[in-house]
């Protein structure tokens, strides 16, 4: 597929990023305002709420993790205006701001003072206002540079390595020269494999800079370890799909970023990458988590490739599930948007299947639902460092 | 028919990619970097997506898959064989 002049059609927003959904979102600061939001996304029609159980008694590192994931959540282009509710003022405050920044619209709650009852009342009011304003935004036409790609796979089996993950790498290295911002991650996932993404780094730098989260990642590894991790990394389903060590799940991971894409640049956990390119990103392995973690970033379309079948998706961010086992392809279906088992019995190329995954990227980000979407699954989980203070 | 893929012509092992392959089943492979086809018996029954192996391998051999170490042999493995966490561990953690 050439791509010099593909477009597609999103929201532009007020800081001039492209998203391709429009939410509105009730965004909890806390555990405790999970209720108010819920309450006020079933008052206000099309507006959705983004429970979570963290953000109390977090502190230093952990906390700025916290309020980075829940900003960049509310600041995503694919996020048309937040409701920001915390059980306190101080905190929401901070949210609030963070994602005002962006020009985006945006107004919080503290529900100490008032109660439930009264936080729900004023916050659904607002609610109403934005979900009807962004009912009103349209769609424009946008350059493909201005889309955002993240990738992570999931319950990866050995066709995760031979087929889905390599189109992944077929896509980005077609998506790459044309100035597209992608990124990949899922540290200790890495490991067996780290000189191979040491070896396409940029430059030193960022070489540095990636063995330096490599390193810390696994540091936290050998520091709570109690066994080889086996069922932990690779998963129990890892397992029971054929992968047998670290090292052959690392290097079909790594299939993710192609062939010919270069490092540019490294973010720690939910931070925004400042230039196009391949960024890495240190995240978490575990599906949902770094998922949110891209969104955060500010990635608009995620690319999951699986093998046993990992069902995940994201309340704001469209993903997109590829798939190359045939036995999955057999018995669920109905979450895979791209089937690539062709690959496997060479009826499919390589290109070609890059190619279906690209097709079904800007049917994406023009507005078709995702299977991920369409099934409702809207997984939102914050990564913690540690224990609450 | 493809009932097994190789990454490389360098590999230890297959991945097995259709689904009831049993001992004593002569598969057809392929070896996707070189494009080369080969042809193997099966030495015990492999669930789809599991390792086969196309090289004999004693305890303390280095398995290799993309042409990379992927971890250390910890019972010997017969060719044809399911290669997978009975005979194969990690050198990480």
């Amino acid at each position: 597929m050439d791509l010099s002049n593909t477009s597609f059609l999103g929201y532009r927003r007020e800081n001039g990023r492209v998203g391709v959904r429009n939410h509105v979102i009730l965004l909890p600061v806390d555990d405790l305002a999970n209720a108010a939001c819920e309450a006020v996304a079933n008052n206000i029609k099309g507006t959705m709420a983004l429970p979570h159980p963290y953000g109390r008694l977090q502190f230093g590192e952990d906390l700025e993790l916290h309020f980075r994931t829940l900003i960049g959540t509310g600041a995503n282009p694919n996020v048309a205006a937040v409701v920001v509710i915390g059980i306190e003022s101080g905190w929401t405050e901070r949210v609030v701001n963070g994602i005002a920044a962006t020009g985006k619209p945006v107004t919080g709650f503290g529900i100490e003072q008032h109660g439930d009852h009264e936080t729900i009342m004023k916050a659904s009011r607002v609610a109403k206002e934005y979900v009807q304003m962004a009912s009103e935004l349209r769609r424009e036409e946008a350059p493909l540079s201005e889309l955002w790609v993240s990738t992570k796979c999931g319950e990866s089996d050995t066709t995760s390595g031979c087929g889905s993950n390599p189109t992944v790498g077929n896509a980005f290295d077609k998506m790459y020269p044309h100035g597209a911002t992608l990124l990949f991650g899922e540290t200790s996932e890495i490991t067996g494999g780290e000189h191979l993404v040491a070896e396409r780094c940029r430059s030193d730098e960022v070489r540095e800079r990636f063995m330096f989260m490599f390193n810390r990642y696994q540091d936290m590894i050998n520091r709570h370890k109690t066994s080889d991790l086996s069922e932990s990394q690779p998963t129990k389903g890892n397992i029971e799909g054929g992968l047998t060590t670290i090292e052959e799940k690392a290097l079909g991971n790594i299939q993710k970023i192609g062939k010919k894409c270069m490092v540019d640049g490294v973010l720690d956990k939910a931070e925004a990458p400042t230039s196009p390119g391949l960024w890495f990103m240190d995240s978490s392995s575990a599906a949902a988590e770094m998922v949110t973690l891209c969104a955060a970033a500010g990635y608009v379309v995620h690319f999951f490739p699986t093998g046993q079948g990992n069902i995940i998706g994201n309340p704001i961010v469209p993903v997109v599930k590829i798939c190359a086992n045939p036995r999955t392809m057999r018995t669920m279906s109905e979450h895979v948007d791209v089937d690539v088992s062709g690959l496997l019995r060479k009826e499919m190329t390589p290109d070609q299947a890059g190619d279906a995954l690209l097709d079904s990227m800007l049917k994406t980000a023009n507005g078709r639902l995702t299977s991920a979407e369409a099934l409702g699954h809207r997984e939102f989980v914050l990564t913690r460092l540690y224990e609450s203070a | 028919m493809i009932d097994f893929v190789v990454h490389d012509e360098g590999d230890s092992v297959g991945v097995v990619v259709v689904e009831g392959v049993m001992a004593g089943d002569k598969l057809s492979g392929w070896i996707m970097d070189q494009d080369i086809e080969i042809e193997f018996t099966a030495a015990s029954d492999i669930p789809i997506g599991h390792k086969l192996a196309i090289k004999p391998m004693k305890t303390g051999d280095t398995v290799i898959k993309y042409g990379v170490d992927i971890g250390k042999v910890v019972a010997d493995i017969g060719k044809g064989e399911h290669a997978h966490v009975q005979n194969i561990k990690t050198k990480r953690w």
